[in-house]
């Protein structure tokens, strides 16, 4: 049943991925996006990490790529004609990723893996990362909220219209 | 679903978003890519996180996501304002601080 | 999970479908009934004893009506909105418990579809998802009250879920838990209901409620004086009924939380004792206690629906960012306290 699910995620996260970098109308891709984006939920879920699969859809189906569908739809691009990557440009990319992809699959799975380790009870419970979050990570958590601030006034001031 | 895997779906995830890095030219559709390779990275460190028993990965994969979302919105600001300077997405259009 | 798990999973989803759906059908008959005694009218009396069968009636007409495609829609995604909507809005009342716990010969049965350790984030998952069927809608149909109708949408939607979001937390720091089964559960006793120790927090909940059901006096998304129908201008037959059911199970689904997260959810108002009796008929007893309150808070949205004028756009946006997200805040520090000094 689990293996099933699994590749089924796997596949339709392979394919969202694939038709989103590819679709020439940005509204779809960003739609197979959010398939990408939900396909890793349940990805999360099977492997006891519901809490970052809710993240996943709260935070990136639901907020960041509907900011990215609302300045698709403020932008109005449908118009726009992409022109194209030079032919040599897609050949060489094509090598370029394939070669990379192969650099980067023997290097993660080269290696003798650690042994898989027994899952402590309550693994992956929002109770846990909660205390995990204010206790261990304290510092990289209240950093983040900084960046976020940054990031927060960031956009404010580019956005404006303007000048001044 | 082993470790190998799951690590082998991260990686071609990754890949294809360098692939539309380097392939599209425009700038919303490279900040997409740009997304689909933090979630391959994240789904890596989930991985990881469950299979080493520990917490910490899906710690970092929650940073990782908030990161992300601060990307998203200054990257999306500054396509915006290019936009209205511009007229265009377009990567390519972008050349005027070379010569 | 066993043969039996899943067939009575399988089984309560159905009576909860089913449930809801009626629900659904006869609120837009509980809508224009109430209207009509709002504005001094009957409402619709002609199909049935006081109008009951119009639902029915309204149904076969939605089926038997002729489905127009704008000839420029956008044609996958415009088939594919309405569904979004309604699959996210039905999805989201998996995590409701409707009551405590039912014996059938021995055989326990919880009164939840899904008692999940996320819990409340399923919902506000669910709801963002929704997002996207409102404001594909809008783009599909290539029409440009459509359109606008479906940015408006999204922009209320992300602006309002922060308050929704920041006032459960309230609800969550006193109960410890996102498992809704949990949050019932502290409010045992009728003094220890969360809208007592935090009526701020429940009045941003239910401000929130109504911003992201796209109701009136929020209703921007389909302002009719301005934009015509909004984001579902283009839609017809059954493809708009399925805008309109996923309206209304939002707003079943924001009454049932309201109950839950604020007032007890299937707990009785006065000790189970009290009450004289137990077993199966004490857990009927609440269900119908989890109903009442339900349907009141229904009442209340279609109530405020018929008195109060709409928003103007920029008053939304000042409302939902000046004013609940800093309310909000003061009601965190308030329960913060609260806890901290143990009262409650």
């Amino acid at each position: 049943m689990e293996t099933l699910v699994g590749i089924v995620a796997a596949a339709t996260a392979l394919i969202g991925a694939i038709a989103a970098v590819t679709h020439r109308n940005a509204v779809v891709g960003v739609l197979f996006l959010v398939l990408n984006l939900v396909s890793l939920a349940v990805f999360y879920v099977l492997l006891s990490a519901p809490f970052i699969a809710a993240l996943q859809v709260i935070l990136y189906a639901g907020a960041i790529m509907v900011l990215f569908l609302f300045i698709i739809m403020l932008l109005d691009l449908r118009r726009e004609e992409e022109r194209e990557s030079g032919l040599l440009q897609k050949v060489l990319s094509v090598i370029g990723g394939g070669v990379f992809f192969l650099l980067l699959w023997g290097a993660a799975t080269g290696g003798a893996a650690p042994a898989a380790a027994e899952l402590p009870e309550h693994f992956g419970s929002v109770e846990s990362i909660a205390v995990a979050l204010f206790t261990t990570y304290l510092i990289p958590f209240e950093t983040i909220s900084v960046l976020l601030l940054v990031a927060m006034v960031g956009a404010v001031l580019l956005t404006r219209k303007g000048g001044r | 679903m082993s470790l190998v895997w799951m690590l082998t779906l991260s990686t071609a995830l990754f890949t294809v978003g360098v692939l539309g890095v380097l392939l599209r030219r425009n700038a919303i559709v490279i900040l997409m890519a740009v997304e689909i390779m933090l979630n391959a990275a994240n789904l890596a460190l989930i991985a990881f996180s469950r299979h080493l028993g520990s917490a910490d990965g899906q710690i970092l994969a929650f940073f990782v996501m908030t990161v992300a979302a601060a990307e998203a919105a200054v990257g999306l600001a500054i396509v915006l304002a290019i936009f209205r300077l511009r007229k265009s997405v377009n990567v390519d259009s972008l050349n005027r601080m070379k010569w | 999970m066993t043969f039996a798990a899943v067939l009575e999973t399988l089984i309560k989803i159905g009576v909860v479908f089913f449930v809801a759906l009626t629900a659904v059908a006869y609120l837009t008959l509980a809508e224009r009934k109430i209207s009509g005694w709002i504005q001094d009218r009957i409402g619709p009396n002609r199909v049935g004893p006081w109008g009951l069968l119009q639902p029915l009636a309204d149904g076969i007409k939605f089926m038997m009506k002729e489905e127009v495609v704008p000839s420029y829609a956008h044609r996958p995604i415009y088939m594919a909105a309405p569904a979004l909507l309604l699959i996210s809005a039905l999805s989201a009342l998996a995590i409701i418990p409707f009551g405590d716990r039912l014996s059938l010969g021995g055989y326990e049965v919880r009164l939840a579809i899904a008692d999940v350790n996320i819990g409340i984030l399923f919902f506000l998952a669910m709801s963002s998802v929704g997002v996207y069927g409102i404001v594909l809608a809008g783009w599909s149909s290539n029409n440009k009250y459509a359109m606008l109708g479906g940015l408006r949408a999204s922009a209320q939607m992300i602006s309002y879920e922060l308050g929704l979001g920041l006032s459960l937390i309230g609800v969550l720091m006193v109960s410890g838990s996102l498992r809704l089964s949990q949050i019932v559960e502290q409010q045992g006793s009728f003094s220890s209901w969360n809208v007592w120790s935090q009526p701020l927090g429940f009045l941003i909940f239910m401000v929130s409620a109504f911003a992201e059901t796209n109701r009136l006096p929020f209703d921007l998304a389909e302002a009719e004086t301005e934009l015509v129908a909004g984001y579902h201008t283009e839609y017809s037959a059954i493809k708009f009924s399925m805008f309109y059911m996923a309206e209304y199970v939002n707003m079943i689904t924001a009454s049932a939380l309201m109950a839950t997260l604020f007032f007890g959810g299937w707990q009785l108002p006065f000790p189970a004792e009290a009450a004289g009796v137990e077993g199966n008929h004490l857990a009927l007893l609440q269900i119908l206690c989890f109903l009442i309150k339900t349907g009141f808070f229904l009442f209340v949205f279609i109530w405020v629906r018929w008195t109060l004028p709409r928003f103007r756009y920029d008053q939304l946006m000042h409302l939902g960012w000046k004013v609940l997200l800093p309310l909000a805040l003061l009601n965190l520090i308030w329960v913060g306290i609260g806890v901290a000094w143990g009262w409650f």
